[in-house]
């Protein structure tokens, strides 16, 4: 494993000397305790902005507010039976886990598929430019350009300045309201968020993808492996740890997915998910006890991701 | 403007050569080999059609913004396109004089740019003691550091609100800045740590034995070898400080005077929901600047974030 990403980036990687066996990575030998001083900032800011809020909002998950948000006590795990019975709470972690599938199958899937076709390309690197702009703009921005594409005018009430309802006109098909029509509003969200992240993950695989040695594709090519076999068996293997870093973060994203839902639909027309639900009881609603219940079964939700993560960042480590 | 990504020229070299000798009828010459069957003509507009259909969006509404303010909603964009054109930069001025957009654009800079340097310093410290200095529980406080990425953040802002009102720091600027550092550490000294933990260690030790101070060492050694992975982080952290809306409407409290050019253009979606006009060239315009950073910096950008996440 620690073969194929040195492999993969020949520039990236600065020269590593590793000691064969010995202890890991270098290091005074004497413990410096002026390394305290290097990170306290660091801590302490930390602590301030998550521990003290994670905690907080532990407490808070247990508790009840009025309805002026006072806290009126303990209430168990009153909080969070009713989101698992609350029919509006349901269909927000409904919400979370299409998000979870469908954004992080299409950024990761179309990424990869894009940097294998793009591999080889003359104008790969214009091409590659071109998918990466959206990760520049803004959620607020991102919003308004897509108004532009899902833009719904009723058939008879004018001109549809909408692109996807005109394209469809030209097939005779109906407008529809893509943000605000339930059936399609979720997806109409992933679709801007796909837009959005699908560069990131291309940029980062492709870059994996030159790493892959040429006699390895070559001899591949000698015993016969067809385009899939190839690709299957050869490119995504070689690729495996840089597959699995892309996966992880986009599903520590993609559970998190904030801001588009915000700007777009406001969590309305049955796309609300657990981030911007959480901030509306909290922020709009005054129910702490909800919100927070919220917040901390998505980090519970995201934890088994990081867990893996952080076995993976180990194991690297002790090839070091 | 093109994405110059890291390829060692020989692997650039061999893909152009590749899409020539295929063109030729030569086929299967070096790598890419492995679509054989495909001639590079059709790869090559496969391609640049994905390109286009991922660009018409932001293309859509950079013709929009252009248009006079009545046709914008009357017509399709690419309406507007054919002959006679009706063109006009009265959006962007509108804008610019009417909104406050200018100074929302200044506000964003005094946000973004100690809102990126503060966070990539101190993380750098952070990092640097992570990588090369030896102190008890180290490791379990760095997988600490990096495990915070799990929290969403929005959960901070309810009590570090609190916190800040009652010691007056809420509307200034340096709540913002606070905020946006400690919620870009994580990802900084990830990040940071695995680059600087793949520096030579000859190098250090040489330093040390020359008796340059720890200090001295990551200035003028660390620091000028990590160009790369703080370029990308430059980026990232730029970008998200720049485009961040939330920060800034929760600690900012909506005052005008300092609120950055997101929040002007959520406010312009607010109270003109459907005034087009000033949406299109203001979106635009908050686009400017993250973009003209991320292309001039661009071609650090994949090798600071593949050395900093995937390393053997």
């Amino acid at each position: 494993m620690a073969m194929i990403a040195k492999g993969q980036s020949p520039e990236t990687v600065l020269p590593q000397k590793k000691k064969p066996g010995g202890k890991q990575k270098g290091q005074e030998s004497r413990i410096s305790w002026s390394a305290w001083i290097w990170i306290a900032p660091a801590v302490i800011l930390l602590l301030a902005f998550f521990i003290y809020p994670l905690i907080q909002t532990i407490i808070l998950s247990f508790e009840k507010t009025d309805l002026l948000g006072n806290v009126t006590g303990f209430v168990g795990w009153q909080n969070y039976r009713e989101i698992f019975t609350d029919p509006n709470l349901l269909n927000t972690l409904k919400n979370n886990l299409i998000w979870l599938v469908l954004a992080t199958v299409l950024t990761v899937g179309l990424g990869l598929i894009i940097a294998v076709l793009v591999d080889r390309v003359k104008i790969e690197a214009v091409v590659k430019s071109m998918l990466f702009i959206p990760m520049a703009i803004s959620a607020t921005a991102a919003g308004i350009i897509w108004r532009f594409v899902y833009a719904y005018v009723p058939t008879g009430n004018g001109n549809e300045y909408g692109l996807l309802n005109a394209f469809l006109g030209l097939f005779g098909a109906a407008p529809q309201a893509w943000v605000t029509d339930q059936r399609f509003a979720t997806f109409s969200l992933i679709v801007i968020y796909v837009w959005i992240w699908t560069g990131f993950c291309m940029v980062i695989i492709s870059a994996a993808l030159k790493g892959i040695p040429d006699d390895v594709i070559e001899a591949a090519k000698m015993d016969g492996a067809g385009r899939f076999t190839m690709f299957w068996r050869i490119m995504v293997p070689m690729i495996g740890p840089t597959l699995g870093v892309v996966i992880t973060t986009m599903v520590i994203n993609v559970l998190k997915i904030f801001d588009v839902v915000y700007v777009v639909t406001g969590g309305n027309y049955g796309t609300n998910v657990v981030a911007v639900q959480f901030f509306q009881e909290y922020f709009l609603n005054s129910q702490y006890g909800i919100g927070s219940a919220l917040a901390i079964l998505l980090t519970i939700a995201i934890l088994p991701v990081m867990v893996i993560n952080i076995r993976r960042m180990r194991a690297e480590e002790r090839t070091r | 403007m093109s994405t110059e990504i890291p390829v060692t020229t020989g692997q650039t070299d061999a893909a152009a050569i590749a899409t020539k000798a295929t063109l030729a009828g030569e086929k299967s010459q070096a790598r890419g080999g492995y679509l054989r069957g495909w001639s590079g003509t059709v790869l090559t507009i496969i391609v640049i059609l994905i390109g286009i259909l991922w660009s018409i969006p932001t293309f859509g509404l950079f013709v929009a913004s252009f248009l006079p303010p009545q046709l914008i909603t009357t017509i399709g964009w690419w309406q507007g396109l054919t002959m006679p054109w009706t063109f006009t930069i009265q959006n962007y001025q509108n804008v610019i004089q009417a909104n406050g957009m200018g100074q929302a654009f200044i506000n964003s800079l005094i946000i973004s740019i100690p809102g990126t340097i503060f966070p990539m310093l101190l993380g750098a410290f952070a990092a640097y003691a992570f990588a090369w200095m030896k102190f008890p529980g180290r490791d379990w406080i760095f997988f600490g550091v990096v495990a915070l990425l799990v929290v969403p953040s929005q959960i901070a802002l309810g009590p570090m609100y609190t916190l800040f009102s009652s010691i007056g720091l809420t509307g200034t600027y340096f709540a913002v800045w606070i905020a946006h550092t400690a919620f870009g550490l994580p990802f900084a000294v990830f990040l940071l740590r695995n680059f600087f933990a793949a520096l030579p260690k000859d190098l250090m030790e040489s330093a040390h034995i020359d008796g340059a101070s720890t200090w001295r060492v990551f200035w003028t050694i660390v620091l000028p070898l990590s160009v790369p992975a703080l370029a990308s982080l430059a980026i990232f952290q730029f970008m998200w400080v720049w485009n961040d809306l939330l920060v800034a409407l929760i600690f900012l409290g909506g005052s005008p005077s300092v609120a950055p050019i997101t929040l002007a253009v959520a406010e312009q979606v607010g109270t003109y929901g459907q005034n087009y006009q000033i949406l299109t060239a203001a979106a635009f315009l908050s686009m400017a600047l993250p973009l003209i950073v991320f292309f001039s910096m661009q071609r650090y950008f994949v090798r600071g974030i593949l050395a900093g996440s995937v390393k053997g």
